[in-house]
């Protein structure tokens, strides 16, 4: 790299509330300031915890202009005195020092909402950190965590990495990191089983999928490790009234066209689409049927049972029950 | 004869004669006359089904042992200020929440404890003593079992079935259980209380089940009378598969804006006192500290509001279960041939259209399905979902 001889840009804005990249963005920053000095020193302040005066002093010029690398974190609770102390620096800033502003871009008070924006318009270096919510973004995450690490993995390979490790993306990269250096480089599925084992990740939505689906031994399996990691009871059983009640009142509606029916259901296009789908090899008996059921174990999971685990358990053998019968 | 308060209490002679009988004895003890306490106690149960006057009696109860005069003139100082709850030694407890807490037992059963201040009596009214926490009621046992000398308990719960009351408390009490008033003593008190005209009358007297307030309601507010012909209309109007969600998502509704509507009106006003009462807009020092004082306590009131606004939205929603499971009792009753009292009067042909489609078992497992979804709400099940499936059975038969 030729970058040894430019100095750091002098503001950057890391935007989003994924820690574990809002990290490595801060992290960056301090490495090419620390290419340029090797001595430049880190600061991290809280804006919360910090006045006008302490920030007009980290960000005076010094002496012998040494590096240094000061980071703002939560500036989403950012006062206005502060912002605009911020804003004077800004437009004015010293040699050698990089002010990285950690924004969730969120924030209540008016000043704290329209700092990205002021800053961005002031020329700040954006880094995106949004959460990682979408499954395909995640595989390209891990994808691109193995790749840095210096290893392949395949398609199949990740599926079953994300299964196992769940979705926090510390704890993805962590193993990432370790399978390559275990598995030589290749990274495929029996690389991921030889050492994890189980699933970290079930919510009820995921139970409630496979029930209405009417995938027995799928359903139960989902049940059980819901049950294994904790999911509340409350929440499955929630999950299940919602989708019988989204596909009974799909079909309820008659075939059509979802964009148009949204308006009219008062959901979302996909739902709808989904629902569509979902609500074959259902019939209005054995939705009605279904309906008592989640009803009926909404009230168990509160309380009306003795032990909600079986309660779900029988719920969800009860909807797939239904659907076969009909 | 009886005494002037009594005609409060609508169609129950025999508890009112149970009732003027222990007056009479607790008057005696006062008077010093005598130190049997007769027919007189400490502690009462009031019982009956909703809207027979359990707070009422025990207000009037009440209103005749504070009595100047002894016996409930009903227009002394004493009656007066007892019935509207401003007597210095009546003791109201009317939980706007869904239920009441040990912490305000705790409290109550201390205040019990003083001696009366008029020299009669020192009265502790729990109104709904069924929403009693099982904390609460154990810290009200040992009050109510022996209370001071003057203290009386004077517990009301909404039921048939004095058993919704623990059985430790219930042991300790005298049960007045009130009846189901009949339509034309309702009928009467509305004409001469509230001034209802007489067709009016007799047709909310006629419907109400047997609850006054609810007579009242019908007989006075326009918007009730609709929102119960609209839910009286669901049982006949379940045609196409949608109708299930459309009649479900009306129910919802219209108890929602009901809690809402209630809690516009009041929450911001009691917020603002709150805030007012502790300081608020204030400047100098220790503001910051008096801030955060107050929005603690508006946090707690934000709290027992949400509590108020959920069970005003169950309990709109109870009314529109009872008024629908009535009508599917007249069904039932029409089918049969009966010949018994309708619940809906005014709907009498419709229940007969229903009797002469349904079999009497599709009419019954209807009238099961409301009263399990009134079973379910009781349980914390999400009301969309309870209704939900109530409807669909409703549809289905």
């Amino acid at each position: 790299m030729t970058a040894s001889a430019t100095a750091p840009e002098p503001l950057h804005l890391v935007l989003g509330d994924e820690e574990l990249l809002v990290e490595r963005a801060v992290r960056a920053v301090l490495d090419s300031a620390r290419k340029v000095d090797a001595t430049a020193e880190l600061t991290r302040v809280r804006v919360s915890e910090l006045t006008a005066p302490q920030l007009a002093e980290l960000v005076s010029p010094s002496l012998f202009s040494e590096g240094r690398v000061i980071v703002l974190e939560s500036a989403q609770d950012v006062s206005q005195e502060i912002s605009d102390a911020v804003m004077s620096y800004v437009a004015m800033p010293a040699d050698g020092i990089a002010l990285v502003v950690v924004h969730t871009g969120g924030g209540r008070s008016k000043a704290a909402k329209a700092l990205p924006a002021t800053l961005k318009k002031a020329g700040a270096t954006v880094t995106e950190c949004d959460k990682i919510t979408k499954p395909a973004e995640r595989e390209a995450f891990v994808r691109n965590e193995v790749r840095t690490a210096g290893g392949r993995i395949d398609a199949a390979g990740v599926v079953a990495l994300i299964d196992s490790v769940g979705s926090d993306l510390r704890e993805l990269s962590a193993a990432a990191a370790q399978l390559v250096a275990d598995s030589g480089g290749k990274v495929d599925e029996d690389a991921v089983r030889r050492y994890h084992r189980g699933r970290a990740d079930v919510t009820g939505f995921m139970v409630a999928e496979k029930a209405v689906a009417g995938d027995r031994a799928a359903a139960l399996e989902s049940v059980r490790w819901s049950q294994q990691i904790g999911v509340p009871h409350v929440l499955v059983a929630d999950a299940l009234a919602d989708a019988i009640r989204t596909i009974a009142r799909v079909s309820a509606a008659g075939r059509g066209n979802p964009n148009q029916m949204a308006g009219e259901l008062g959901m979302p296009p996909w739902k709808i689409r989904k629902a569509q789908g979902q609500s074959r090899g259902w019939n209005g008996t054995s939705l009605a049927e279904a309906m008592r059921i989640v009803a009926r174990v909404n009230a168990e999971v509160k309380g009306a049972a003795a032990d909600p685990d079986y309660a779900i358990e029988r719920a969800v053998l009860d909807l797939i029950a239904a659907k076969e019968r009909r | 004869m009886t005494q002037a308060v009594w005609s409060q209490l609508v169609g129950q002679e025999p508890a009112v004669e149970t009732l003027s009988a222990a007056a009479k004895s607790a008057a005696a003890l006062v008077d010093g006359e005598t130190t049997d306490s007769g027919a007189m106690t400490h502690a009462w149960l009031f019982t009956g089904p909703p809207g027979s006057g359990r707070s009422v009696a025990a207000r009037t109860f009440a209103a005749a042992l504070q009595c100047n005069l002894g016996l409930g003139c009903g227009g002394c100082n004493g009656c007066r200020t007892a019935l509207s709850g401003t007597h210095a030694d009546v003791r109201l407890v009317v939980p706007e929440g869904l239920s009441i807490s040990v912490a305000e037992m705790r409290s109550l059963v201390q205040a019990a404890a003083r001696r009366p201040t008029t020299g009669r009596w020192q009265i502790v009214i729990i109104e709904d003593a069924d929403r009693l926490t099982e904390g609460a009621a154990n810290a009200l046992l040992k009050a109510v079992e022996e209370p001071p000398e003057r203290t009386v308990f004077l517990l009301c719960a909404p039921s048939d079935h004095p058993e919704d009351v623990s059985v430790t408390i219930r042991s300790r009490c005298r049960l007045v259980t009130l009846r189901t008033p009949p339509p034309a003593a309702i009928a009467q008190v509305l004409m001469e209380r509230d001034g209802v005209e007489e067709r009016m009358a007799r047709w909310a007297a006629s419907v109400c089940g047997g609850h006054i307030g609810r007579a009242r309601r019908l007989a006075t507010d326009e918007s009730a009378r609709k929102r119960r012909s609209a839910v009286l209309r669901i049982p006949l109007g379940l045609r196409r598969p949608s109708d299930v969600f459309v009649c479900a998502d009306e129910l919802i509704k219209t108890a929602e804006a009901d809690a809402s509507e209630e809690s516009k009106v009041r929450d911001e006003a009691e917020q603002d006192a709150l805030r007012t009462a502790m300081g608020s807009g204030g400047t100098g020092k220790g503001v910051a500290g008096a801030k955060r004082a107050a929005d603690a306590a508006v946090r707690q009131l934000e709290k027992r509001q949400k509590s108020r606004a959920t069970r005003t939205q169950r309990d709109t929603l109870d009314l529109a279960l009872v008024d629908l499971a009535a009508f599917y009792r007249d069904v039932l009753v029409t089918a049969s041939g009966a010949g018994a009292m309708l619940n809906h009067p005014d709907h009498a042909t419709q229940s007969t259209d229903a009797a002469s489609q349904w079999t009497p078992a599709s009419t019954l497992r209807r009238l099961e399905a409301v009263l399990a979804c009134r079973e379910a709400i009781e349980w914390n099940v999400k009301p969309r979902i309870a209704v939900e499936a109530m409807v669909t059975t409703l549809r289905e038969g």
